[in-house]
């Protein structure tokens, strides 16, 4: 079992690694953007806002002071 | 060649090229410090799992259809260059230490001299750590050579990239006889995120079922845009750090 658990352990450090927001959030962006490219709007803007917005949110959790 | 092509092999290159200076430094450390016999049959054992790895996953991941492909790799592609990238900023803001080839070079050597002694036959240190510190970095380049190659229909193309790089690699530290600690590794793994995440961005959007305005040509809109967008993000972090820094001074 430990070494199922090491397993999976390992394989959530390589996939999801230090900060699980970033797969979080692009899991989300993907179903957004396939959601809304089944409507007449046009969906190719979502993932590059949302990578934007995961990267900002990501790097400043990190940069700011602990309190 | 077209430009995604040459994208894709820039991408593969220099992925793999920062991956295998990280595992030279382990295997030379393990090596000159114990047994190079053991070590260089861990490194053999480790490459051996790796091609299996590749056999298995690089026709399941193939024959995949195009658009579930695509979301797939590049839903992977994004959360692992994300990771990179926001690494690389950390770093270049100095708001995280850089990897230093040689300090790692010397802890590995501390931690394998006072390991035990070699008792003949084959040293488990030396195997284990080779093993794992050439599985774990291989495994990245495992993951990025399938990515990219099997997106593009180009297994080969990308493999061969990866191979020149880890040959290129090798030949320097079997010359140097040292870890390759001049290499730029930060700005490597900081141009490898923002391809990553570009081509991520690209293929998953697309596989999503959105349609890129211009087709292919969009990623030479993308990938400057992201690289620009990450400077910027460096400018800003350090500027906040900087403050910081002075504030602490004043107060010591």
């Amino acid at each position: 079992m430990s070494r199922l658990a090491g397993l999976a352990r390992g394989v959530w450090d390589f996939i999801v690694g230090d900060d699980w927001r970033i797969a979080l959030g692009v899991v989300a962006a993907l179903g957004v953007t396939a959601i809304v490219s089944d409507t007449s709007v046009s969906a190719w803007w979502i993932l590059p806002v949302a990578v934007a917005v995961l990267l900002l949110v990501s790097v400043s959790a990190v940069a700011r002071p602990r309190r | 060649m077209t430009g995604t092509q040459i994208g894709l092999e820039l991408s593969v290159f220099l992925a793999c090229a920062v991956e295998a200076v990280e595992a030279l430094t382990i295997v030379l450390a393990v090596g000159t410090t114990r047994s190079w016999r053991s070590t260089l049959i861990g490194v053999a054992s480790a490459l051996g799992t790796l091609a299996v790895l590749t056999a298995a996953l690089g026709p399941a991941l193939t024959s995949l259809p195009l658009g579930a492909l695509r979301v797939v790799v590049g839903g992977l592609l994004l959360i692992f260059g994300l990771q990179w990238l926001r690494k690389a900023i950390l770093r270049a803001a100095g708001l995280k230490e850089l990897h230093d080839e040689e300090a790692i070079f010397d802890r590995q050597r501390q931690s394998a001299g006072s390991a035990g002694l070699v008792a003949g036959g084959l040293d488990a240190y030396s195997f284990t750590v080779a093993f794992k510190g050439v599985l774990l970095e291989g495994l990245e380049v495992v993951f990025i050579v399938l990515t990219f190659g099997a997106n593009q229909h180009d297994v080969g193309l990308a493999a061969a990239a990866a191979a020149v790089a880890i040959a290129l690699v090798v030949v320097a530290g079997v010359a140097v006889h040292a870890p390759l600690a001049r290499v730029p590794e930060n700005t490597m793994k900081f141009a490898v995120g923002v391809m990553l995440t570009s081509f991520g961005t690209f293929w998953g959007a697309e596989g999503a079922g959105a349609h890129w305005p211009g087709g292919e040509g969009a990623l030479l809109v993308i990938i400057p845009v992201l690289l620009a967008f990450s400077l910027t993000l460096v400018a800003v972090l350090r500027g906040r750090k900087a403050p910081a820094v002075g504030q602490r001074a004043a107060a010591g």
